[in-house]
């Protein structure tokens, strides 16, 4: 009961925030790191049961790149374009998993199928620059019209509060898949799938659903950040850069807990701008070098994460010494 | 216009064996490293393009000959291939096996920032033009075939490495049997060592036959990353000679979907390619039925 009320009053205050504090600067931090944890939370789905992709950077550039092509190309709106990215981007993700799941391609395989997807969907922008712009990036065309079907708002109020709701979305399905039948099924599965399949478990179909949703929901995050930032290139939405990124965000918050990838987005995001701050211009690739130091220092010293060690320490403090 | 056609397609695939020898190459380093030590360096790539910044500073600014730098490259990127084991593998040979991954791939941000900081995002090239070799009317570089000479060499001397000293032999019974090899007196952690740093070797020898043909950035790991671990898992994880197949298969389709389209039309073929071959024989290339 408490923890309701805690998560109700911390949900509320953060509807609230940009009624009392609407500095442009900070709001627009915040937007993206609500964006990017809902990216790295729909990773973490994937991850906490042992099924590490590094292909998510390539749902994600599916998802802005198709939402900005139809936009652009065939004048449809991010109302339909959006939930048409997720479709294409479900799609992938079967055409890829079902093979691998199918024929038990997992561990360092799995990692490997689905990073050189990553890197396939990022050629793929590049050899149709014709119509993406290839390396140079591309920009949703402004609105012609109505802004609210257009899913273009110049307000960051207005953007924080949809990427507040798609985030508290996230979170739910979070906790959703955590009370299902199939949490159970999938940690059967990450501990011994020969096992869990002679108990009954249907291990590539509940392997697939959760690839599925884990993959839509990025290709969500995908398309948002394209909508807010209205300007996409295949470096900063697709890649094995982007796809790392999110590995790396998750792991350092903690991938077994809800809040982890949130946490991990905070620091990452934080950590981003105060040395893009601190060396201004010359910080072209010292933030990267900071983060893969520490994303290796992480694995080898805290693998459950910030969040997930601290969380790990209280509930061992809690309980009586043997 | 048909023998026109014709004398192109025999130029793209001949340049198909002469792309497949340096892929092989990588290839073999990724297997020797998954086959001995079951770990897999998501940052192989980066130390070649490491390897390929050390080849420029050695000849264009220190200016070394080709044939000196080459050498001093492939030991500086073998010692590399060590220090990563020794300070990340190594800690972490206990750990699940995702965290090893990650891990690496840790390391790829790493050497792409350093080398970003320390080198620039500037294109660099060694300058050498090797001349082109005109054969009838088709034309192929010199520079890719001494890669598919050096390359087939290299992978040779591994071959006798392997087979003709102790090491080398204790090498292939710890990719056989881990846990035994251990108690018959073999010093697993300086196995794991050599093996590293042989990995390292051949990821120094690609770097020295790639600079010839590739300006070098610091993204340019990301270039054949990707299509290096799609041959590696084609031909079966530690399967070296499954891998020198499938980076041959590949070679050709990237060099023949170039022929039809651009390059990066070849990789997207060759990733579809992949994505059958999956259905069709999933453990690999030369995998025995089960």
């Amino acid at each position: 009961m408490n923890k309701q009320l805690a998560w109700g009053i911390g949900l509320a205050a953060l509807v609230a925030l940009p009624f009392v504090y609407r500095d442009p600067y900070h709001l627009h931090i915040l937007v993206l790191i609500l964006i990017w944890s809902f990216a790295y939370t729909s990773w973490s789905m994937m991850g906490r049961f042992g099924l590490v992709s590094l292909g998510h950077g390539g749902f994600m550039g599916v998802g802005a790149y198709v939402t900005a092509l139809l936009w652009n190309h065939l004048g449809i709106s991010p109302w339909i374009g959006i939930p048409a990215a997720m479709l294409c981007a479900g799609a992938l993700a079967l055409v890829v998993a079902y093979p691998c799941f199918r024929f038990r391609i997992t561990g360092h395989y799995f990692a490997l199928v689905t990073l050189a997807l990553s890197g396939i969907v990022l050629q793929i922008i590049i050899a149709t620059r014709d119509y993406t712009g290839g390396s140079l990036g591309y920009t949703p065309e402004r609105t012609k019209g109505s802004h609210l079907l257009a899913l273009q708002f110049d307000d960051k109020v207005v953007w924080y509060l949809i990427a507040l709701g798609v985030w508290a979305g996230g979170l739910a399905v979070w906790y959703w898949i955590d009370r299902s039948m199939s949490r159970y099924a999938m940690e059967a599965i990450s501990e011994d799938e020969d096992a869990a399949a002679a108990a009954g478990v249907n291990v590539t179909a509940e392997k697939l659903r959760i690839t599925v949703i884990s993959a839509v929901m990025t290709a969500m995050a995908g398309a948002l950040y394209g909508q807010y930032q209205m300007f996409i290139s295949p470096d900063t939405v697709s890649g094995i850069a982007v796809s790392l990124q999110m590995v790396f965000a998750a792991v350092v918050g903690g991938i077994y807990v809800a809040l982890g990838p949130t946490v991990g987005a905070i620091i990452t995001i934080l950590l981003a701008e105060v040395l893009r701050i601190g060396f201004g211009t010359k910080a072209v690739g010292w933030d990267n070098l900071v983060y893969g130091v520490l994303l290796v220092l992480f694995i080898i010293f805290l693998p459950k994460g910030i969040l997930g060690s601290l969380l790990a320490r209280l509930k061992s403090s809690g309980k009586p010494q043997p | 216009m048909m023998e026109i056609f014709d004398i192109y397609l025999l130029e793209a695939l001949v340049n198909g064996i002469l792309l497949g020898g340096v892929l092989a190459l990588l290839a073999l380093g990724l297997n020797l490293i998954f086959g001995v030590i079951d770990v897999t360096w998501i940052c192989y790539a980066e130390l070649v393009m490491i390897g390929m910044y050390g080849m420029y500073y050695l000849f264009s600014v220190y200016g070394l000959p080709y044939w000196v730098a080459a050498p001093i490259c492939i030991l500086l990127v073998a010692a590399l291939g060590a220090a990563l084991h020794f300070l990340v593998i190594s800690p972490l040979l206990g750990a699940p096996p995702i965290n090893q991954l990650l891990a690496t791939g840790g390391v790829l941000f790493v050497l792409q920032s350093f080398a970003t900081v320390a080198f620039g995002i500037d294109f660099r090239n060694l300058g050498i033009r090797l001349p082109v070799l005109a054969l009838g009317e088709m034309h192929f570089s010199y520079a890719r075939l001494l890669a598919f000479i050096a390359a087939l060499i290299g992978m040779v001397a591994v071959y006798l490495f392997m087979t003709r000293t102790y090491t080398g032999t204790a090498i292939r019974a710890i990719a056989q049997d881990r846990q035994i090899m251990a108690l018959m007196g073999v010093d697993t952690k300086k196995i794991y060592l050599v093996t590293s740093a042989l990995g390292g070797g051949l990821a120094g020898l690609a770097a020295c036959l790639l600079v010839l043909q590739y300006d070098v950035h610091p993204f340019v790991g990301l270039s054949f990353g990707p299509i290096t671990f799609l041959i590696c898992v084609l031909g079966g994880l530690g399967n070296f000679v499954g891998g020198f197949v499938a980076a041959f298969l590949f070679a050709e389709i990237i060099s023949l979907g170039g022929l039809f389209s651009d390059l990066e039309w070849g990789y997207v073929l060759a990733f579809a390619f992949f994505i059958v071959m999956m259905f069709i024989r999933p453990a690999g290339l030369l995998a025995k039925r089960s």
